[in-house]
């Protein structure tokens, strides 16, 4: 690792707005809060992995891998950030770097031919050159050639210096917002500005969650000015500087940035969420208070009131008719901490149960958090080993697993309901319409048919075999076989002596950290 | 036949291959007990694990040494040896499947002499089998990975016969699949093996662990697979059969190991392919006639090319797909009438390439079919799942075959091989011609349009 990159590594890790890193030492703030990776039971992505996340939704941008095939080869075009223009950012980029490339050395020219080739195949507003664990070994210097190559073709070329093996997917993330604030934010001036112009960061459009919010924010007459990076273009991040306020949508990891702003160019920022009613509303609340406060007209708070008055009420008597279906229904949640919180109050406002939730990247104050709204910490796992979800899930310690896709199997294996809530999902879940959605899709899981089916012994499993004779004439229900909702009802789902499958050692890969958002 | 094109830029947009050590990954999935270790940073694992898992829907066990930029520089010995450590304790395979990466590769780790120290050092290790295969990404794609993997396999795991004293099993045949085979169709070749009184031997054999089956535990390991006591004795196997050219060396090495005769397939779909297996298979058995299944089989494929060829004659189509499966397809759809106007392909290595038919096969990615496809003409797509912006770009239908396919269910039922699967392919290929509804209009003929004053004034009848 170069020394530039060591040292914006030690500094994303020394975050002063951070609340885990201001209650540790100096020493332990030194180390940084990466946990190193266990070899053979290490799970989930790496630092430009992370990178990727942060900055690939700005759609207009060519995004350029720097690397032999797998880093780009891999990965592109799996994710589900939406887009309301430009398709270019869907569009895989790599150099496909060959050995005979890293042998003879030909990575930076190869990088720069490819730049040109960019640009005058698609003419894009910028092009990003992702490092990678290889160039970065081989030592191609990236920020020269994206320097010579942004002269040599008159475009915005951003050098994002965050190869694979420097950390973890959260740390490239960190690094993504650091590289936006060095190169980019603060290179454009906007045509004209509000005074209820925002940021929103830390939000990337999941199947279009941005756009279940913001009919919201366009009633309240709230711009976006800048977005890192829901639906952005790449003049929304060029332009950040010049926002009143800044949101940071539940995410740790880019609050670096957020404090950056504040600092260089006097945008205050407020952490929220749009998951769930009560957060909505919460973050609506904010967002005005604080435009309010930086000279928004004050009729605006009134206007914000009036509109969660409306709002909530129209999203509680929506959910209304959902409730004899999902009441009583158990759900466990496994994801990646704090931003569901708010969710499971508004599922537990309609009779579901949440038998549990992880706190893996959770702070004090988020685990103080949940004891309030599960009433114990009885139900707080740190890290739950797919073996054991499977077992627990299994012997129907829940009805529903909402996780990320990485446990969809273990869920789906156990012959356990599953709901999507990271950011691989296909159904946007945001705001109050958002809930909506995710209680029809706990109700269309959980609820269906198919189950009933599923848990049917198979005929040579059951206990009384048919007259002989009889045969298909007796049909599938008939004495021989068991009520279908016998094993259905989520009590029965062992066979009598089958024990709880418990005592097996733990599985290497940890199930939800693969899929989350950083 | 085609002629090879390595066009020359520095861009490669919108990639088609799948990088080697994915392909090493999924053929050891192919082994009972089994977890691939993929020795880079976990990001290669992660990318190449989520690949899989939404090509397949299964969980994939994979994992990976965690390789950082200090193991990097220093070598990564201690993380192989400690990956395995954490494996046996976790998951207890009964195979570790090792395959390097193209950062282990660049900072030049010596893994199998790695390996060769870990093994001395570590008698605890002497009761999972280890294998190792060197897949640098920037080598090959997919199908490179996965024969290496095959090969280093057989070489690890299949003892040296003596070439006087060689027990032959009679009936005994193995089977080397390439890349390109979905679980189906290894299944579906077993069963024509079978058919003939034989016994086959798949390695790897993806129809039991990645077929989709609802296991009764979570075991953390491939769900089934080659049984690892049965790969010696492929030594003692009458034949060797190769499904696939990129297979040779792995079916070359492994005929030397139990001085058998080897064969190499390169394809099993299409009438002329599958009779030079069945033949093969008759000759094999000792037999001159086929069970009357097999010939109900061939007489429902005569009779599917005759419905399907007024739709394939003529058909003008443009495909990406790894070498092996490139060519499977494209000469079924040759003989059917139809022609390649564009062949885009991943990797150099395999020969096959030379006998594709189409004027040229590029090396190159699924820009390279867009413009193909829109330079000849084409009327059908044949590409993995990405090949879906290029058919939406073209407004053309696409035929999805290959690696991934994460945007429909059921990739691993895909079957193309045999006289059953054949058949079932033309019509895949028929259909895909015919759900293009095709209203003849009187001005695509150079007619004037019929005068308006002949229509009646009153709602016009929607075309169905």
């Amino acid at each position: 690792m170069s020394g530039t990159l060591k040292r914006t590594v030690q500094d994303a890790f020394d975050e002063p707005a951070c609340a885990t890193n201001r209650a540790k030492s100096a020493t332990a703030r030194k180390a940084g809060c990466a946990k190193p990776l266990t070899p053979g039971a290490a799970a989930g992505g790496c630092a430009f992995d992370g990178a990727m996340i942060t900055l690939q939704p700005i759609v207009d941008v060519a995004h350029l891998v720097h690397a032999p095939l797998a880093c780009g080869g891999n990965s592109w075009d799996n994710r589900g950030s939406a887009s309301s223009g430009s398709m270019l950012y869907k569009t895989g980029f790599t150099t496909d770097l060959t050995e005979l490339d890293i042998v003879m050395g030909r990575g930076e020219r190869k990088l720069y031919r490819a730049i040109g080739e960019i640009v005058e195949a698609h003419a894009p507003p910028a092009v990003f050159v992702y490092a990678t664990c290889v160039t970065a070994m081989t030592g191609d210097d990236i920020v020269a050639v994206c320097k010579a190559a942004a002269q040599a073709f008159a475009t915005p070329v951003i050098p994002v210096e965050v190869p694979g093996f420097a950390g973890s997917k959260n740390l490239g993330c960190k690094l993504a917002g650091e590289m936006m604030f060095r190169h980019v934010i603060g290179t454009r001036e906007p045509a004209h500005t509000t005074d209820t112009d925002i940021n929103i960061i830390g939000d990337y459009n999941l199947s279009g969650e941005l756009w279940q919010v913001k009919p919201l924010l366009d009633r309240l007459g709230i711009r976006i000015l800048g977005s890192l990076s829901a639906d952005a273009r790449y003049r929304q991040v060029a332009q950040m500087h010049r926002a009143r306020v800044t949101m940071l949508v539940c995410s740790h990891a880019l609050q670096g940035l957020a404090r950056k702003l504040e600092e260089t160019y006097d945008i205050p920022y407020f952490e929220g969420s749009f998951y769930g009613i009560s957060d909505t509303s919460a973050a609506l609340r904010s967002l005005c208070a604080l435009l309010v406060k930086r000279g928004a007209s004050a009729d605006l708070l009134d206007r914000c009131e009036a509109l969660i008055a409306e709002e909530e009420a129209k999203v509680r008597a929506a959910l209304e008719p959902y409730r004899a279906r999902v009441t009583g229904k158990r759900v466990l949640l496994y994801t990646g901490g704090h931003k569901t919180w708010s969710i499971v109050s508004a599922l537990q406002e309609l009779g579901v149960e949440v038998v549990g939730t992880s706190v893996r990247k959770a702070t004090d104050n988020d685990k103080a958090r949940v004891i309030q709204v599960m009433g114990t910490e009885a139900h707080m796992y740190e890290n739950m080993a797919p073996r054991d979800m499977y077992a627990t899930l299994k012997a129907s310690g829940a009805d529903i697993l909402m996780s990320g896709a990485r446990s969809q199997f273990v869920a789906l294996k156990a012959r356990t309901a599953w709901i999507d809530v990271n950011q691989e999902k296909h159904e946007p879940y945001a705001g109050y319409m958002g809930m909506v959605d995710l209680v029809r899709a706990i109700d269309r899981s959980v609820n269906n048919p198919m189950w009933a089916q599923l848990h049917r012994p198979a005929p040579w499993e059951t206990t009384r075999p048919a007259a002989p004779g009889l045969g298909a004439a007796e049909g599938a229900d008939g004495p021989g076989a068991p009520q279908a909702n016998d094993c259905a009802s989520g009590q029965d789902r062992l066979a009598p002596g089958e024990p709880a499958d418990t005592a097996n050692p733990a599985d290497p890969a940890d199930p939800a950290s693969d899929f989350e958002d950083c | 036949m085609a002629r090879l094109i390595r066009p020359r830029r520095a861009l490669s947009t919108n990639p088609l291959k799948s990088s080697a050590p994915l392909g090493a990954a999924m053929a050891y999935l192919g082994i009972e007990g089994a977890v691939p270790l993929l020795h880079g940073a976990q990001g290669c694992t992660a990318f190449a694990m989520v690949h899989m898992v939404r090509h397949f829907r299964e969980a994939i066990p994979l994992q990976t040494t965690a390789m950082n930029e200090v193991s990097t520089i220093l070598g990564g010995a201690d993380q192989i040896e400690e990956a395995i450590a954490n494996l046996k304790k976790k998951a207890a395979p009964k195979f570790i499947g090792i395959a390097s990466t193209a950062l282990t590769e660049t900072s030049g780790d010596d893994i199998a002499g790695d390996l060769q120290d870990i093994r001395a050092r570590r008698p605890d290790f002497d009761d999972v089998r280890l294998v190792y295969a060197s897949t640098p990404d920037f080598e090959g794609a997919l199908e490179d990975g996965w024969a290496k993997a095959v090969t280093a396999i057989v070489d690890a795991l299949v003892p040296q016969a003596e070439p006087c004293r060689r027990e032959v099993e009679q009936h005994q045949v193995n089977i080397l699949p390439a890349a390109y085979l979905t679980p189906a169709e290894v299944e579906e070749i077993a069963r024509l093996v079978r058919a003939f009184g034989l016994t086959p031997i798949m390695l790897p054999d993806l129809s039991t662990s990645l077929d989709g089956h609802l296991a009764e535990d979570w075991s953390g390991r491939s769900l089934g697979g080659t049984p690892l006591d049965i790969i010696p004795t492929m030594a003692r196997s009458k034949a060797t059969f190769a499904i696939g050219e990129s297979m040779a060396e792995a079916a070359t090495l492994l005929g030397d190991r139990g001085h058998m005769p080897v064969r190499v397939f390169p394809a099993l779909t299409g009438l002329t392919a599958v009779d030079a297996f069945v033949s093969a298979l008759m000759g094999l058995a000792g037999v001159t006639d086929a069970p009357a299944a097999i010939k109900r089989e061939r007489a429902r494929l005569q009779d599917a090319m005759l419905d399907a060829h007024f739709h394939t004659g003529g058909l003008r189509y443009a495909i990406a797909a790894e070498p092996d499966l490139a060519y499977a397809l494209s000469t079924a759809l040759e003989s059917m009438g139809a022609e390649a106007v564009c062949c885009v392909t991943t990797s150099a290595a395999n020969p096959i390439i030379d006998l594709i038919p189409a004027d040229e096969a590029t090396v190159g990615d699924l820009g390279d079919l867009e413009a193909g496809a829109r330079a000849g003409g084409a009327t059908l797509l044949i590409a993995h799942a990405h090949g879906r912006h290029v058919a939406a770009a073209l407004g053309l239908p696409l035929l999805r075959a290959g690696f991934p396919i994460n945007d429909r269910l059921g990739a691993q039922d895909a079957c193309r091989v045999g006289y059953r699967g054949t058949r079932a392919f033309l019509f895949e290929v028929a259909n895909a011609v015919l759900a293009q509804s095709h209203q003849p209009r009187p001005e695509a003929f150079g007619a004037a349009p019929i005068s308006p004053e002949f229509e009646h004034d009153g709602p016009q009848i929607v075309p169905h």
